[in-house]
């Protein structure tokens, strides 16, 4: 056996290989941050630039003045609040969902079709979902019909809540309950029966289970997913565009206002102010999101 | 992590940067026509219909098929041309037409927009003056042709009579036989004719064209009565009976009528809000000759009766009734105007509009 003939010995021979890898290692990245500046740090900074564009073409913070303003911050005040409400309810539904399905047969059908079905109603939004609501739900959805018909109406006094931000939180559920059951999964998934005998053994009950092994394991996963869902709906679209039509009172609305108004009132520079304004808040919830779930894959491995 | 906000920017992006691939310049014969200010000055009207036919296309935006019968002129102008027509977002708003001036060859060559946003982006248009020019009375166009009104109407009530009893007063809507009935066709925090209805309810209640604080009143009531309904009244909604009372201009008010017979116009004497409006030429249109040629036509007799079909009012009317060209038939056919009507300047809708974006939500939810 010659050393020239052993691929181990030829690559340890030759001096220019530990330089060689740290180079290629740079370059397998490189899709992943040309995916990243592209489609999200260059429009993250058009947005910046636009913002300090005040409406007389000089560079200014005016535009954030703006978000002070009464029915800006009503706006705003009404994003977080459907944001929060459809994130914890979506959360705690969820968590109970997934905990019903990962204690089950790992391999059975309860499983395979709830995450199949999570899989595909976590994307399912925008205006085909809003369509789906209003076709059952509103004054001529079919439902609606039905029940009424039974001498159920669901909007006592004639107010339609199902075309207002109580509405809105509930279309939201739709997408924001699978996709708890999706992220959260893992982390149920990673609690082991083994702690739970370890615990009966040593003499605890369920609440002691619960409260010093399971409750501590999961709640950092389950605000992580929370913060995750608030996210979600914070920067959703296209569902509520669709659904409420008349005085945007959210955030996403306004924007679309700021953009499109026909009757003198397009403020793009204003418009990206708002939009910064929203990418700081995904920006802050995500950073949480990140440490809480740092904490989490700390135990379930 | 974040799969929709990924998901949602990363098309977007794809989308702009698909859309900015495409651009091209075309070219039109041997007379620029991008630069010709009428038909006469490029070699007359032979000549643009030869130039338009050899671009082969042209694009139009935000002309929905039944907004002032544009569903019947634009397959008139494809069949008398031979050119085809690229209709892009017909719901769009009179913003979302110039905001589409990308510079690309998918640009709208022609927009159909409100009086606030033609005045609001005249660098953006190319000067033209068709050939009936001179019948435009000289307070509806931009006097170089850079933009000029093509029809208007008034703002009208338009109602279901077989759900609610006639409507002889803007007050009447507050009455317990609206419940859940009332809505505008458009959002008045961004939408012309949303804003307009707006207007028309204030100057019936006390209020006038500089003071549209008594509109947004009156829909506080009518939500307080439970009246409105926060839905944007469309075709659709009359049909399905969401909306059996809307606040819209009346030629587009007109067209229920072929979906709910039973569909009438009430017109407020004491506010007759009309507006007009008004055509513009896209400076760097990609079909400069068939944009041009596009004009001629709506600008025709021809176009003009067109318009008149669909219910609204051409700018030509006056100068083709003395003339004699006008449509007797569909002229006969507007809802009577009782009444003066006054018309908003650009600068009394900005203001109204500003007010309106202030106070809407807080008033009607």
């Amino acid at each position: 056996m010659t050393a020239a003939g052993s691929p181990a010995l030829t690559a340890a021979a030759d001096p220019d290989q530990g330089r060689r890898r740290p180079y290629l290692t740079w370059l397998g990245v490189v899709p992943f941050f040309a995916y990243v500046g592209i489609f999200l740090l260059l429009p993250t900074a058009i947005i910046l630039a636009g913002s300090l564009v005040a409406p007389d073409g000089s560079i200014s913070l005016s535009n954030f003045e703006g978000i002070a303003k009464p029915f800006m911050f009503t706006s705003f005040v009404n994003s977080i609040e459907i944001s929060a409400v459809s994130a914890l309810v979506g959360a705690i539904a969820g968590a109970i969902l997934a905990y019903v399905v990962a204690t089950g047969n790992p391999q059975g059908l309860l499983r395979r079709a709830v995450m199949s079905a999570a899989g595909v109603f976590a994307q399912f939004g925008g205006v085909t979902l809003t369509f789906a609501w209003l076709a059952t739900l509103y004054t001529t959805g079919i439902v609606y019909i039905f029940l009424k018909d039974h001498g159920l109406d669901i909007y006592p006094g004639g107010t339609i809540w199902l075309i207002d931000l109580r509405g809105l939180t509930l279309i939201y559920l739709y997408f924001q309950i699978p996709l708890m059951v999706l992220v959260f999964i893992p982390a149920i998934d990673g609690i082991r029966p083994q702690w739970r005998e370890a615990t009966e053994s040593l003499g605890g009950n369920t609440w002691h289970y619960w409260r010093y092994v399971a409750g501590p394991l999961l709640l950092p996963s389950f605000l992580g997913c929370t913060l995750l869902l608030f996210a979600n709906a914070f920067s959703a679209y296209a569902t509520a565009a669709a659904l409420l039509t008349q005085g945007g009172v959210i955030l996403p609305l306004q924007i679309q206002a700021l953009l499109t108004s026909e009757t003198g009132s397009v403020q793009p520079g204003f418009a990206k102010a708002l939009a910064l304004a929203m990418i700081v808040v995904v920006l802050v919830v995500m950073s949480l999101y990140t440490v809480l779930q740092r904490r989490t894959s700390a135990w379930l491995r | 992590m974040n799969w929709h906000r990924f998901h949602r920017l990363g098309l977007a992006v794809a989308a702009v940067l698909i859309v900015s691939a495409c651009g091209s310049t075309s070219t039109a014969g041997s007379t620029d026509w991008s630069k010709q200010t009428s038909a006469s000055a490029g070699g007359g009207m032979d000549a643009l219909v030869a130039a338009a036919k050899a671009e082969g296309k042209l694009t139009v935006i935000a002309l929905p098929p039944d907004w002032a019968n544009y569903g019947a002129i634009i397959s008139g102008f494809k069949a008398k041309y031979g050119i085809d027509i690229t209709s892009l977002n017909p719901n769009g708003s009179s913003q979302d037409e110039v905001n589409a001036f990308d510079g690309t060859s998918r640009a709208p060559d022609v927009v159909d927009v409100g009086q606030s946003v033609a005045l609001a982006n005249t660098a953006k248009f190319a000067p033209y003056q068709v050939a009936t020019w001179g019948d435009i009375p000289a307070g509806a166009k931009e006097s170089t042709g850079l933009w000029y009104n093509d029809y208007g109407g008034y703002m009208g009530i338009g109602y279901d009579s077989s759900k609610v009893p006639a409507i002889t007063s803007v007050q009447d809507l507050l009455g317990s036989a609206f419940h859940s009935k009332v809505a505008l066709a458009g959002d008045p925090t961004k939408s012309n004719q949303g804003l307009n209805g707006v207007i028309m309810a204030s100057v019936a209640n006390g209020g006038s064209l500089d003071d549209v604080s008594k509109g947004v009143d009156f829909f506080h009531q009518l939500k307080l009565k439970g009246n409105y309904v926060p839905i944007v009244g469309t075709d659709a909604t009359v049909k399905a009976g969401q909306t059996p009372v809307l606040f819209e201009w009346d030629y587009l008010s007109a067209s229920h009528g072929k979906g709910v017979p039973t569909w009438k116009i009430f017109v407020p004497s004491n506010a007759i809000i009309g507006g007009y409006y008004s055509q513009a030429i896209n400076k760097a249109a990609p079909h400069p000759a068939a944009a041009r040629l596009w004009e001629e036509y709506l600008y025709s007799d021809e176009g003009q009766n067109l318009w008149l079909k669909g219910g609204a009012r051409p700018v030509r009317q006056a100068a083709m009734t003395s003339a004699g060209t006008i449509d007797a038939t569909a002229a006969a056919a507007l809802p009577s105007v009782p009444g003066t009507p006054q018309v908003p300047s650009g600068d009394q809708t900005s203001k109204a509009s500003a007010y309106v974006v202030a106070n809407w939500s807080q008033a009607v939810s």
